[in-house]
């Protein structure tokens, strides 16, 4: 696909004019955002300035007060309670901490969704199931294990595995990369590129690893200043905005960009 | 979309089978396609070829019914090639072809009735006495630590005590109030209900005010106390011990049991007797009230008829089990909050386990007590 046409194609996510706020601090502030459908955007910003925040409002945990949110061309505020069922099964959602339940097995934790939103037998939701275990990587005994007996990384991946577990079409990751070792880093990093490529997944992924963006992300959001500025890396690594230059050009940048 | 849901068709090709596959193979269209999947057999074909050029949409679980179908093929000895596939789609099923055929499903082991259950009275009678074991090790940290404690003054925790004071006894008043009141009035109701049948009402002062005093007034506040602030222990502990704040306090140098089990149990152990004091008050109170009712007698009748009947030694003998009762509850709150590990789902079940244990353990205690106070002929 050629990136024009992709352009002409509604964006998965449409944001216009957003504003949050908890109490009487204000987080987010006429803040416009367009994902497209079919990229992997990063992102970035320091730290408080609201980027989990904007992640929880699009997925509709937070109410905004004020501003639009389209999502795969609905427009959030506007849904009865079925029609938002029927879109949130259409995304997935990787929390930081993988957010598994803990009472569960991570196969049980992967089928849960399979199980609330299909009538397939038993049999296949083992397999499908099986199958998302080993897509993520992990090995296929983990598959009756408990939460509290996987390792960090692990739990990341079993994440991804319950977060995939219906193909969603967009794939909302928070923070997928922190806690892991740069080894592990960058595997997980290959991992979400690829899942992306094969099953088509538009990524919108909230990160501080500049090794991530750089892999993997098509173009970067920088919030600042209660809004979002987007280019690709080239166009930030240009811009003169104070936080955004010290962030792409400081020593960590520079010695993860190799600039 | 306009498009036509997951379909297949199979056709003869000489010795071979070709089965073409079209629409959408989604997971909406899983459950039919599964069924009628597994009923496809490559019966007398030397080879099969799967066609996918009328494919239009395919996800995970479409792609994994290709691949099974495809194994499936294979172990019959039967060879299949795959043609017409869409560039789009290719990716997608190299990926899921190569993390391959899922493990066979976990074999439980088989269960012989009669044997399961013995070994499963086995496993509990092991894990009580193991428990036993646990806390009594658990009562003896807990002395020794207070020991220590009680030689250097200074490291006595008074804000964590004062604070936990507050709230598990000024802030339990109302609820171990209020139901120590209606006891007395239900006391007091059958108790007179019962002697009037022998003209012998106005003794159920003595009845009242014995019961209450010896035994009720502290058996109740302790079994409210277990239940509400026991409970709260073992789940801020077990919550501090998941999120690793226990592990933190020890790398600091501090002792967790210094720290977050002896303040608790010093405030428990003050908040309860004066709890209970006010229990036997408010349950005489209930008690004194309805007999006024019941009875036509008047107030200060009442309270002489209590001073003859109900000597001085029943207050104390209710009230000095409350210190032992405080401390088994908290101690037993505190232990199986340290007990605590990993999930929040042990958190749930040890706050059970805490709230039944120490429940238990002040009834089994109280008992203890009667038989040692008729022995002492008090």
């Amino acid at each position: 696909m050629t990136e024009p046409e992709r352009d002409r194609r509604a964006p998965a996510i449409s944001i216009r004019g957003l504003r949050t706020q908890f109490g009487r601090q204000v987080i987010h502030d006429g803040l416009d955002l367009d994902v497209r459908l079919g990229e992997v955007l990063g992102v970035v910003g320091g730290s408080g300035t609201g980027k989990s925040v904007l992640l929880r409002t699009i997925i509709g945990l937070n109410r905004p007060r004020a501003g639009t949110i389209k999502v795969l061309g609905q427009e959030q505020a506007r849904m009865s309670a079925a029609q938002w069922r029927r879109l949130q099964v259409r995304w997935g959602v990787l929390f930081q901490n993988g957010a598994l339940f803990s009472s569960m097995t991570v196969a049980q934790n992967v089928q849960l969704s399979l199980k609330e939103h299909t009538a397939l037998p038993q049999r296949l939701m083992n397999e499908l199931a099986a199958l998302k275990i080993e897509l993520v990587g992990l090995p296929a005994d983990a598959a009756g294990k408990y939460p509290a007996e996987l390792s960090g990384g692990m739990r990341k991946r079993a994440g991804l595995a319950r977060a995939l577990a219906l193909d969603p079409e967009i794939l909302f990751l928070d923070e997928p990369t922190s806690g892991l070792d740069p080894i592990g880093a960058a595997a997980f990093d290959e991992l979400i590129r690829s899942l992306q490529q094969s099953l088509g997944l538009t990524v919108f992924m909230v990160t501080h690893d500049l090794d991530s963006l750089r892999a993997i992300c098509d173009r970067i959001a920088v919030l600042v200043e209660k809004r979002i500025r987007i280019g690709t890396m080239e166009q930030l690594l240009q811009d003169d905005h104070p936080w955004i230059h010290e962030y792409f050009h400081g020593p960590r940048a520079r010695a993860a960009l190799g600039a | 979309m306009a498009t036509a849901a997951g379909w297949f068709d199979t056709a003869r090709d000489g010795e071979d089978l070709v089965i073409a596959i079209g629409g959408r193979w989604t997971l909406e269209a899983a459950k039919s396609l599964d069924a009628s999947l597994q009923r496809l057999l490559p019966a007398g074909a030397r080879s099969a070829r799967f066609d996918l050029a009328p494919l239009e949409e395919l996800d995970t679980a479409g792609a994994w019914l290709i691949e099974r179908t495809r194994l499936a093929f294979d172990a019959a000895g039967v060879p299949v090639t795959i043609s017409g596939v869409h560039p789009e789609h290719a990716q997608l099923l190299d990926r899921v072809a190569e993390a391959g055929p899922p493990p066979p499903p976990m074999v439980r082991a088989r269960k012989v009735p009669g044997v399961d259950f013995v070994a499963g009275v086995g496993e509990g009678a092991v894990a009580a006495l193991r428990q036993g074991r646990d806390l009594l090790g658990f009562f003896g940290l807990v002395i020794l630590t207070a020991l220590g404690v009680i030689a250097r003054p200074g490291r006595i925790r008074m804000v964590s005590a004062v604070s936990h004071l507050e709230r598990v006894g000024l802030n339990a008043m109302p609820i171990v109030g209020l139901i120590s009141f209606l006891v007395g009035v239900v006391l007091a109701y059958q108790g007179v209900d019962q002697l009037r049948q022998f003209g012998a009402e106005v003794f159920t002062v003595n009845l009242v005010g014995i019961a209450v005093l010896r035994e009720m007034g502290i058996l109740l506040t302790a079994i409210v106390v277990a239940g509400r602030s026991g409970s709260a222990f073992t789940a801020q502990i077990g919550t501090m011990k998941v999120n690793e704040e226990v592990d933190a306090l020890r790398t600091l140098g501090l002792d967790p049991v210094e720290v977050l089990v002896l303040p608790r149990i010093l405030a428990l152990m003050i908040a309860l007797p004066l709890l209970a004091f006010f229990a036997d008050i408010m349950a005489l109170l209930g008690g004194g009230l309805m007999l006024v009712v019941l009875i036509d007698a008047t107030f200060p009748q009442m309270m002489q008829q209590m001073q003859d009947a109900v000597a001085l030694s029943h207050l104390w003998v209710g009230l000095s089990k409350a210190p032992v009762f405080a401390f088994l509850i908290a101690m037993v709150g505190c232990f199986e909050g340290l007990r605590v590990s990993g999930s929040a789902e042990s958190v749930g079940r040890l706050t059970t386990q805490s709230v039944v244990e120490s429940i238990f353990l002040v009834i089994v205690v109280d008992a203890i007590f009667s038989i040692l106070f008729s022995y002492m002929g008090v």
